[in-house]
């Protein structure tokens, strides 16, 4: 199931932008074993990054600790009406996906 | 004197750790709640219902579930109901069943080879759940009750929930029976009484955080049914479909919240 779909929410408040963002992922840890005993294969996001108006505001690692269909929120400093949010990821086997919207 | 008071020392310690640990699980589940992965599957369930597929290779989106072909809105909250097409009473995966065989023309075999996924694979019957309920976000439960088969299935409903059977003698009100048991940590809900029966019509439905997947009622009566150690019901069988219908119709009235979470 790669790269299904993200939902993302963000909204403004005085001063703050507030971001919510949920992904589709299976973060296998590498640990787990699938029904025949065999170990399932690490596979998990590696890098977030979330962008305002193509400036880049979080670069974040992470790692197999985050859970399956994570969630993600952050508070950005400002923001106005109109201005274009974009979260990215991308996994351990260079699979990626991102999704946008402009503040309302 | 001591020892009594002792004894009401431990009582009185005993009722509160199991208050805490109550207002605990609300919290978990309230923070589970704002970033639910119920709508990642609300959205492939979107994508699923506009995919043509089957040998007709035509999508869902002509399927009747009650309030016209390709009307969502609000269909869930008037499931189950009673259609005049195939003369039953049906539940939003029995008539997303009938739509996979009827307009997809898909074999009922090939249709419910996977009905219940798992955390690696969700199965296509729950995305289509999930986005077809969270369409009547905000409703009243206003399932059919005054057709003589909605009464007729109602009424089998309740009586089934009473009924014991299998080896260990169980019906589903030997846990669903009496106010405030529960299995480990998690609460049982009376489901023939409306308060209990409302809170269920109103969540489910919902995405499953032990199990990282989305369960539908369905699911629910077949695995209360394996925990019974009866034989297996088949998927949309007369027997699930009056059981979700009777506990539907117990909880009218309820505002649709879902697709809901689960622990």
């Amino acid at each position: 199931m790669a790269a299904g779909p993200m939902k993302m929410r963000a909204t403004l408040g005085q001063g703050f932008t507030d971001v919510r963002v949920l992904m589709n992922h299976p973060m296998e840890t590498g640990q787990r074993k699938d029904s025949d005993g065999k170990l399932v294969p690490m596979h998990f996001i590696q890098n977030l990054t979330v962008k305002v108006n193509g400036k880049l505001v979080v670069d974040a690692q992470i790692s197999q600790a985050v859970s399956r269909n994570p969630v993600f929120s952050f508070r950005l400093k400002g923001g106005a009406k109109g201005d274009k949010i974009e979260v990215a990821w991308m996994d351990n086997k260079g699979e990626s996906n991102s999704t946008e919207m402009a503040l309302a | 004197m001591r020892a009594a008071f002792l004894a009401a020392a431990i009582v009185f310690t005993g009722a509160a750790s199991a208050q805490d640990a109550g207002k605990e699980i609300q919290r978990y589940r309230d923070m589970v709640a704002e970033g639910s992965p119920a709508e990642l599957f609300e959205l492939e369930g979107e994508t699923l219902w506009n995919k043509p597929q089957g040998p007709k290779n035509v999508s869902l989106e002509r399927c009747d579930l009650g309030k016209g072909p390709g009307v969502l809105k609000g269909a869930y909250a008037a499931l189950p109901r009673y259609f005049k097409d195939v003369d039953r009473v049906m539940d939003l995966e029995t008539r997303l069943l009938h739509c996979m065989t009827v307009l997809q023309g898909r074999t009922l075999e090939d249709a419910t080879k996977r009905v219940f996924g798992n955390a690696d694979q969700p199965s296509e019957m729950e995305s289509l759940s999930a986005y077809v309920a969270a369409q009547s976000r905000g409703m009243k439960m206003a399932p059919g009750v005054s057709h003589p088969k909605e009464k007729q299935s109602i009424e089998l409903g309740r009586a089934l929930y009473f009924h014991r059977v299998g080896a260990w003698d169980f019906s589903c009100a030997t846990c669903h029976g009496d106010e405030g048991k529960r299995i480990r940590m998690q609460e049982l809900p009376v489901l023939y009484k409306p308060q209990g029966a409302r809170a269920t019509a109103a969540s489910w439905p919902a995405y499953r955080v032990s199990t990282s997947s989305f369960v539908t009622l369905q699911w629910r009566m077949n695995d209360c049914f394996r925990q019974m150690r009866t034989p297996e019901p088949n998927f949309g069988s007369e027997t699930t479909v009056a059981l979700i219908h009777f506990i539907t119709a117990t909880g009218a009235g309820a505002t649709y919240n879902g697709p809901g979470n689960k622990r």
